[in-house]
């Protein structure tokens, strides 16, 4: 099987590499992908929506169809890994794991013995239970809060530097399933419930595709953003800006959540009680 | 000797993204464990993304966010100083879309390791015939 | 576009390739892949793309080896290929 693939993938090659010879050259000004549209928008975007970043403008202006059903793609993604693998709490686990804090003993509990009760001693822990870290848990209750930050600069500053709706939404969701590693799962499903980040999710989506309808009521077309001048108090070409903001926090909120909820599905492998 | 290297010169990138290419897809079709193959095909996603934005470079131009002074004067923008941004747009939703697939195909690796209790494809297809019952 | 940098890390980005399909050990697999999704994002960064590099750096070399580590913690770590 192994040598048959190899020689199939060297045939894929070879044919690849016969094509190879009639692709313009690298770095060419003149090449086919650079010549008819893409001038335009380089062209046209200071103004038309006085947005420096060509990327961001293109992405959420010129082209925010594409970017509205890439948003509706990830959250059909959540919603897929949580209806594969998401069960009940109708089966407890066999044995539960329970440390108590001052003296640092760990001791187990079996099925049908009786649980400690939810006072400050006794931490129930996870199955496959590493030692008690100071120095994890405080550095990354030290470091959590910058890289939210962080996340929430790259969101709003997306106009002017590299960065938008999506990178500030994947860093934010990266700092939640940091506090979810460093503490327990049970922690931060304390803290940014299921319910929540469903909730978040479908709002990201709705926040957008409202935008465009609000574009509609108002008279222009959808995701016409020029029609928002008279909601907001603007010129037309701020108004574009402004709607280009609207999206990326709406893109952002979506992303976090369903960055969020897949982390919970699948660390825990849909039963949410014990984590990485 | 002159003519084969600025011929190197010119498209060695694109070799260089068709030997990603055959390694991803040999990965694919090749590999046994399913966690491996989905290594291979996030390995094919995202050469396909590097051959892309390769094709968008110029040489001599800057990167797509417009220089604009703090004096309000607009100067006049040229196509040519700036890299093209059509294929950095699309290729963002191909990583958007690469990330959302990578969670469900773990998710469903998952489910047939809760089902057979191995990921190996030849182990499973053993476990598949002694049930089938023809 | 500086072209040694270039060629030097398009050539670390072959070797991370054929490691991270290589290797035995599901868990050195999910870390190989993230250090061959963080050359890549060198590599765009070094052509001039800084949007793609920024998402293929939080998104690949983030949260994309985050899900494949919870995936193979949960299932097996050890494959005979």
């Amino acid at each position: 099987m192994k040598v048959l693939g190899l020689i199939t993938a060297f045939c894929f090659g070879g044919l690849l590499f016969y094509i190879s010879f009639d692709f313009p050259d690298w770095g060419d000004s003149a090449s086919p992908a650079s010549q008819h549209v893409s001038s335009y928008y380089i062209e046209h975007t200071m103004q038309d929506t006085s947005v420096p970043n060509i990327v961001t403008a293109v992405l959420a202006d010129y082209r925010s169809y594409d970017t509205l059903f890439e948003t509706a793609v990830i959250f059909s993604a959540g919603l897929a890994c949580f209806f594969l693998l998401r069960v009940g709490e109708r089966q407890a686990p066999a044995a539960r794991f329970y440390r108590h804090l001052s003296t640092g003993i760990t001791f187990r509990i079996e099925k049908g013995g009786r649980l400690p009760e939810s006072t400050g001693e006794f931490e129930r822990i996870d199955s496959v239970w590493v030692p008690y870290d100071v120095i994890i848990r405080m550095t990354c209750r030290l470091v959590v809060p910058f890289i939210q930050l962080f996340a929430l600069y790259v969101i709003a500053h997306g106009h002017h530097s590299p960065g938008g709706g999506f990178q500030g939404g994947v860093i934010f969701g990266a700092a939640i399933i940091l506090f979810a590693i460093s503490n327990n799962l049970r922690q931060a499903l304390r803290r940014m419930s299921e319910k929540i980040t469903t909730l978040l999710s479908s709002l990201g989506v709705m926040i957008y595709a409202g935008t465009g309808m609000l574009c509609i009521v108002m008279g222009a077309g959808f995701l016409d953003y020029r029609a928002l001048s008279s909601f907001l108090g603007v010129d037309p070409v701020t108004a574009r800006s402004h709607g280009i903001l609207i999206v990326e926090i709406g893109v952002a909120i979506a992303v976090t959540a369903v960055m969020v909820w897949v982390y919970y599905i699948l660390s825990s492998a849909g039963r949410q009680d014990e984590g990485l | 000797m002159d003519g084969i290297v600025s011929l190197i010169i010119a498209k060695y990138n694109f070799w260089a993204v068709i030997v990603l290419l055959l390694i991803g897809f040999y990965a694919m079709i090749a590999k046994r464990n399913i966690v491996k193959k989905i290594i291979g095909m996030n390995i094919f996603q995202t050469a396909i993304i590097l051959f892309y934005v390769s094709i968008g470079s110029k040489k001599g131009a800057t990167i797509p966010i417009i220089t604009h002074g703090h004096d309000g004067v607009n100067h006049t923008v040229q196509a040519a100083d700036y890299i093209n941004p059509l294929p950095h747009v699309l290729m963002l939703t191909a990583i958007v879309v690469s990330v959302a697939t990578l969670g469900v195909a773990l998710a469903l690796s998952m489910k047939i390791y809760a089902r057979y209790g191995t990921l190996e494809e030849d182990e499973i297809q053993g476990k598949l015939m002694e049930s089938e019952p023809g | 576009m500086i072209w040694s940098l270039d060629i030097i890390i398009l050539t670390i980005v072959l070797i991370c390739g054929i490691a991270a399909i290589s290797i035995r050990d599901l868990l050195g697999a999910a870390i190989m892949f993230g250090a061959y999704s963080f050359m890549m994002c060198l590599l765009w960064s070094i052509m001039g793309a800084v949007d793609v590099a920024f998402t293929e750096a939080s998104v690949g070399a983030g949260v994309s080896t985050v899900f494949f580590v919870a995936a193979v913690f949960r299932t097996s770590r050890r494959t005979k290929d």
